[in-house]
């Protein structure tokens, strides 16, 4: 089947992804760094990505968006534009937590260099990350699949368990955590250091035809992975303005 | 099909649907021309209560959530679908940058689904375009469009609200607008929600500042009137620097020290004399600025707008003042008074008439966006 994929947890990002079994592929991606401009650039590249993949609206069967966590702000444009396209042309839109994106990542590499149980961190600002536990599993036939053991929550790095972590935010707090991935992996999806992966559109897609191909189904709960309450406080009793 | 041009629409009666998420309300609209087709508004109020005050996170999560639903309501209630419709028009700010965003990102989703041109408006404009707008057959405010199709000549506007208070000229509503005065601070409804708090009352501070007045003597205080002397003013000859300005900051820490000496003698503060001179004062001031304002510029027709237009006194006051200087006050419905998406989509309806060019895809939501940027390209 053929995904319209967005993710806007860390970085924005958009692609089209054919889940097919025989060979799971993304037909066109589009990425940008910029962790401010979601609103603005989300839907133009929706435009660019589905025009490159030569995809019309009919001919998708589904969009699939990352649910975070992330920043709020950010991940409401992701949500709001899949929602909404989801709405007008009339196709479901599928959640899916975005570390499973830099997960599915790790289960794709070489087999030499793949963990059996590993951790996912992206950066949550406030010297704190995402985190979430996976270990990787082979299915019935020769595909390895990422599988969620606990997460997604929000912490200071130091707290997370000594396993291999990969993530930007690994990186960023590479010195609490003795198992970051520093060095790029040759044959990895990803050319940069895993300490510098976030969560992609195109790697969520993967991720999304993993589980179907393995008998599993989407899920169409997109509602955001907050973590984190808003920072309002009920005001308490009031100050003097004569103090 | 992504890869078509969107079309251009019947300038004449052209259906437009409109989206508002700025601050707490998330509003869809529907007009054809200048008909109102539907109004579906989502509030998320409740959940501002026990702050005393709208929360931006807050607000922006409740819009994410609401959207798909109110427009699919609104579609509902208009009798038509996302085909039928020829423009989309969504507020671009001013507004809570958070909760800008979210209403941009679904319009421009819907733009880019529907292939329909998209036009990124001016909250504050949308306010007044609302008089525009006709139901059942007739105006839901005033004459506010002449024969031929022109806005009246010598309109203004007063804004009032928890997010903005200003008063507008507005020669065209495509082209020509201007900012004769704006609150430095506070908003006048963010005033009455914190002095509401002073008083423990409820929140939204004005419908529970408005009751409680009812009774209390509005000189029983004098509490200051921001920015009225004669430093600020000046003459027309030579305007002061906020001859048409408001400042609510200094009135709330008058209420402040008030009901402060009452609690620190040990007396039962006077709610009720409080409120009333407290609402006075606000009342007070926006209106004589108002007016003020209208004859100075030429301003023969002036439109109410803003949630705190359902405010009681300020109507009152208002219309008493206006009526002295020979000025038509137009006080639409205050359904369409509050933030909705009506209003946006009046405003896209008009620009979509005038042949103003809709906007890219690419555009950026602007919290402080200015009265002359009546569309973003
Ligand atoms: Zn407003």
């Amino acid at each position: 089947m053929l995904l319209l994929c967005l993710d806007s947890s860390a970085a924005a990002s958009v692609a089209v992804v054919d889940t097919t079994e025989q060979q799971p592929q993304i037909l066109a991606r589009w990425e940008t760094q910029d962790t401010r401009s979601h609103a603005e650039v989300l839907t133009p590249a929706v435009e660019q990505v589905m025009a490159e993949a030569w995809v019309t609206a009919q001919e998708l069967n589904g969009v699939l968006v990352g649910t975070g966590p992330g920043p709020f702000t950010g991940l409401r444009a992701g949500l709001a534009t899949a929602r909404t396209l989801g709405f007008a042309w009339g196709l479901p839109v599928h959640g899916m937590c975005s570390l499973d994106a830099v997960a599915n990542d790790v289960a794709a590499l070489p087999d030499s260099e793949r963990p059996t149980e590993f951790v996912v961190a992206t950066d949550a600002r406030r010297r704190e990350v995402y985190s979430a536990v996976y270990r990787t599993e082979r299915d019935g036939g020769e595909a390895i699949h990422a599988v969620l053991v606990s997460g997604p929550s929000v912490g200071p790095a130091a707290e997370l368990p000594d396993l291999p972590a990969y993530g930007r935010g690994a990186g960023l707090y590479a010195q609490d955590l003795p198992q970051a991935v520093l060095m790029p992996v040759p044959g990895a999806v990803q050319e940069n250091a895993p300490t510098e992966w976030q969560p992609n559109a195109a790697s969520l897609g993967l991720a999304a035809a993993g589980v179907v191909n393995s008998g599993g189904e989407l899920s169409t709960k997109t509602s955001p992975l907050y973590l984190r309450e808003s920072d309002a406080k009920v005001p308490g009793p009031r100050k003097k303005a004569t103090a | 099909m992504t890869q078509m041009k969107p079309q251009i629409p019947d300038v004449t009666n052209p259906l437009v649907l409109g989206i508002e998420t700025s601050c707490d309300e998330t509003g869809v609209g529907i007009v054809r021309g200048r008909t109102l087709l539907a109004n579906t508004v989502s509030s998320s109020m409740d959940e501002h209560v026990r702050f005393g005050g709208v929360i931006p996170e807050i607000a922006s999560r409740a819009h994410l959530e609401a959207f798909v639903p109110t427009l699919q309501q609104a579609l509902e209630t208009a009798g038509v679908t996302l085909e039928e419709v020829d423009a989309i028009a969504v507020t671009a700010g001013p507004g809570l940058a958070g909760a800008l965003m979210v209403g941009v990102s679904a319009a421009k989703a819907l733009a880019l689904a529907t292939g329909k041109p998209l036009y990124a408006i001016n909250h504050l404009v949308a306010h007044v375009s609302v008089g525009l707008l006709e139901r059942d057959g007739s105006d839901v405010a005033a004459e506010l469009i002449t024969d031929d199709g022109d806005l009246v000549p010598g309109l203004g506007a007063v804004l009032v609200s928890g997010g903005h208070t200003e008063i507008l000229r507005v020669g065209d509503l495509a082209d020509d607008v201007q900012l004769l005065g704006a609150t430095i601070d506070d908003a006048a409804g963010e005033a009455y929600d914190k002095v509401a708090r002073l008083l423990e009352l409820s929140y939204p501070g004005g419908p529970a500042i408005d009751h409680a007045a009812r009774g209390g003597d509005p000189a029983a205080f004098k509490f200051p009137r921001g920015l009225s002397n004669a430093k600020y003013m000046g003459t027309v000859e030579s305007p002061g620097k906020h001859r048409y300005d408001f400042s609510f900051s200094g009135l709330k820490t008058a209420v402040a020290r008030v009901v402060e000496a009452y609690e620190a003698a040990g007396e039962t503060v006077p709610v009720a004399e409080i409120a009333a001179s407290f609402q006075e004062s606000v009342v007070d001031v926006i209106t004589r600025k108002a007016v003020l304002a209208a004859t100075e510029n030429n301003i023969t027709t002036l439109l109410l707008g803003g949630g705190v237009a359902a405010n009681s006194r300020l109507r009152e006051l208002l219309a008493e003042r206006c009526a002295a200087h020979g000025i038509r006050l137009v006080v639409p419905p205050l359904s369409l008074c509050t933030d909705n998406g009506a209003m946006v989509a009046a405003l896209g309806a008009r620009l979509v008439s005038r042949g103003v060019g809709a906007s890219s895809l690419e555009f950026t939501a602007d919290p402080g966006l200015p009265v002359t940027a009546v569309s973003v390209p």
